[in-house]
């Protein structure tokens, strides 16, 4: 079922709202100009992972020799952390980057007439 | 009719942070009550935590000795950090706990409480987690006296000890029945564990003693037989509770590292110490309990020490079994439960009785809680089984 969630202004760029949907709740993300929507339960344990960090990915660089250079962020590969145990997602694809097999519920969201839309 | 439905439902905070009340922390906890009928189990927490350092000011009013306590407490005005650390032993590697701010809760709790008759805010917060994961009994520890044994001055080891005992048994103990505890025992002396023991032992809400596992213990050494006596006649078990160790970092370069290796092998090296000198068979009827190592490391003890006491049975001779017998004899608290693999675990609760010998913890607040659920949910576990670990094995090792 189709749901009005949120009026479009109510997520701006780097924002999310957060919000109980029929009997689950969900996150809607809109991050470099795309919405995302999650349902708020962390595979690992059920915490609310929609609720946690938002934080590029944490990249180790080596050098030609294969010796670590430290680490940076990857701003172009934001992830979402579970405030209870720290499970990350990739927010563009709701994978756990060490296991594919770990991955957080998508839902269908749509934007039309300046209201946005989660498909529950 | 319309295509979509105008949701009602409620917001919740957009995220989590360090001012969050525990119960919207911990409301997906809420529904696994509802989701696995939780209200139908009676559950005991067997390891979980409060903030002592939030309440150490109060605490240095009870250090006994009057010069340490003048010092602590000048310490504690004077120096421009030392309020809620002064004579403590804080180690840096415990503010990394928390992922580098990814897991709020692990940092602190400074959500909003309102002062419920003069209690310290701790006691609010431990029955706020306890509402919301359906827990009706908790045993709370400290968390950085945890790691004490590693003081540089035993002489204010043992008077923090002391102290930190007092403040709890009256100050949360005597305040809520639901809270129960095991306290430290000033371990780098056998007197001061007695006179611990006997001044503590029948204080409401004191259901055990333990050793804080990081520290260089000769648990084998007989100036330490009275002391298990003492445990073994009062009917209280004694436990081990396992912390980091951030010296090992000298070989480790992430708290990673550290922590998955140090809240073990910290256990490791009593566990092992206990069985070879015979301490099962010298003190048959003290129950151990061993805390927050996990499971895994379990059926490698076992296999290990089964395999080097068949060749060496001469350097342990009071043995009269396996050493695996004797581990399936001891209890265990369940947190942090390494279920990545369920084959594995499923074998290790066979390995270790864990239908009798099995305690939930949640750990709570720490990064690497486990909620009831967690229990509740294994498919490989009996009703039965389930029962007692969440809380019948509890009920009947610390008589509750």
């Amino acid at each position: 079922m189709k749901h009005l969630i949120a009026k479009s202004g109510d997520i701006a760029e780097g924002g999310r709202i957060v919000r109980d949907v029929a009997a689950t709740t969900v996150g809607v993300f809109r991050v470099a100009g795309q919405l995302y929507a999650y349902e708020n339960t962390c595979p690992h344990q059920g915490g609310p992972v929609c609720q946690g960090l938002l934080i590029p990915r944490v990249e180790e660089k080596l050098n030609a020799a294969r010796g670590a250079e430290g680490f940076r962020f990857d701003e172009t590969d934001p992830r979402l952390v579970c405030p209870w145990h720290g499970f990350e997602f990739s927010l563009t694809t709701g994978c756990h980057p060490g296991s594919a097999e770990i991955r957080l519920t998508a839902f269908e969201v749509t934007e039309e007439g300046g209201m946005v839309y989660v498909g529950v | 009719m319309s295509e979509f439905e105008f949701s009602s439902g409620d917001y919740r905070e957009p995220q989590i942070t360090i001012h969050s009340d525990t119960r919207e922390i911990l409301a997906n906890a809420r529904r696994d009550i509802d989701r696995y009928k939780l209200h139908d189990y009676f559950i005991v927490d067997a390891d979980s935590h409060h903030v002592e350092l939030d309440s150490w000011s109060e605490i240095l009013e009870y250090i006994e000795d009057p010069v340490l306590r003048r010092s602590g407490k000048s310490m504690a005005e004077i120096w421009p950090n030392a309020k809620n650390l002064a004579l403590s032993n804080h180690p840096p590697g415990l503010t990394m706990q928390d992922v580098g701010g990814r897991i709020p809760h692990q940092a602190q709790l400074a959500e909003r409480v309102e002062s419920v008759a003069g209690e310290p805010r701790d006691l609010t917060l431990v029955r706020r987690a306890m509402e919301s994961m359906g827990i009706a009994m908790q045993i709370v520890f400290p968390q950085p006296m945890l790691e004490i044994g590693l003081h540089p001055n035993p002489d204010i080891e043992n008077q923090l000890i002391w102290a930190y005992n007092r403040w709890f048994t009256e100050r949360i103990l005597a305040q809520e029945p639901r809270v129960k505890s095991m306290l430290a025992l000033p371990f780098n002396s056998p007197e001061g564990c007695l006179k611990t023991i006997r001044e503590f032992g029948e204080k409401p809400g004191v259901v055990g003693f333990l050793i804080t596992s990081q520290r260089q213990a000769p648990l084998f050494k007989n100036e330490y037989m009275p002391v298990y006596r003492e445990l073994e006649e009062r009917g209280l078990p004694f436990g081990f509770h396992a912390g980091p160790d951030y010296s090992v970092g000298k070989q480790m370069n992430r708290f990673l590292s550290v922590h998955a290796m140090s809240f073990v092998t910290c256990n490791m090296v009593h566990l092992t110490n206990w069985i070879i000198n015979g301490l099962p068979e010298r003190f048959p009827k003290l129950k151990t309990v061993w805390i927050e190592s996990g499971l895994a490391w379990l059926p490698f003890m076992m296999q290990r020490l089964d395999h080097e006491y068949l060749m060496r049975q001469s350097e342990a001779p009071l043995l009269k079994r396996l050493p695996s017998e004797y581990m399936q004899e001891m209890f265990y608290t369940s947190q942090p439960m390494e279920a990545t693999n369920m084959k594995l675990l499923e074998s290790t609760m066979e390995a270790i009785h864990a239908e009798t010998q099995l305690l939930y913890a949640s750990d709570w607040p720490h990064w690497d809680f486990d909620v009831p659920g967690k229990i509740a949910g294994l498919p490989f576990l009996s009703e039965t089984a389930k029962r007692n670990i969440l809380g019948e094995n509890a009920r009947r090792v610390f008589r509750l």
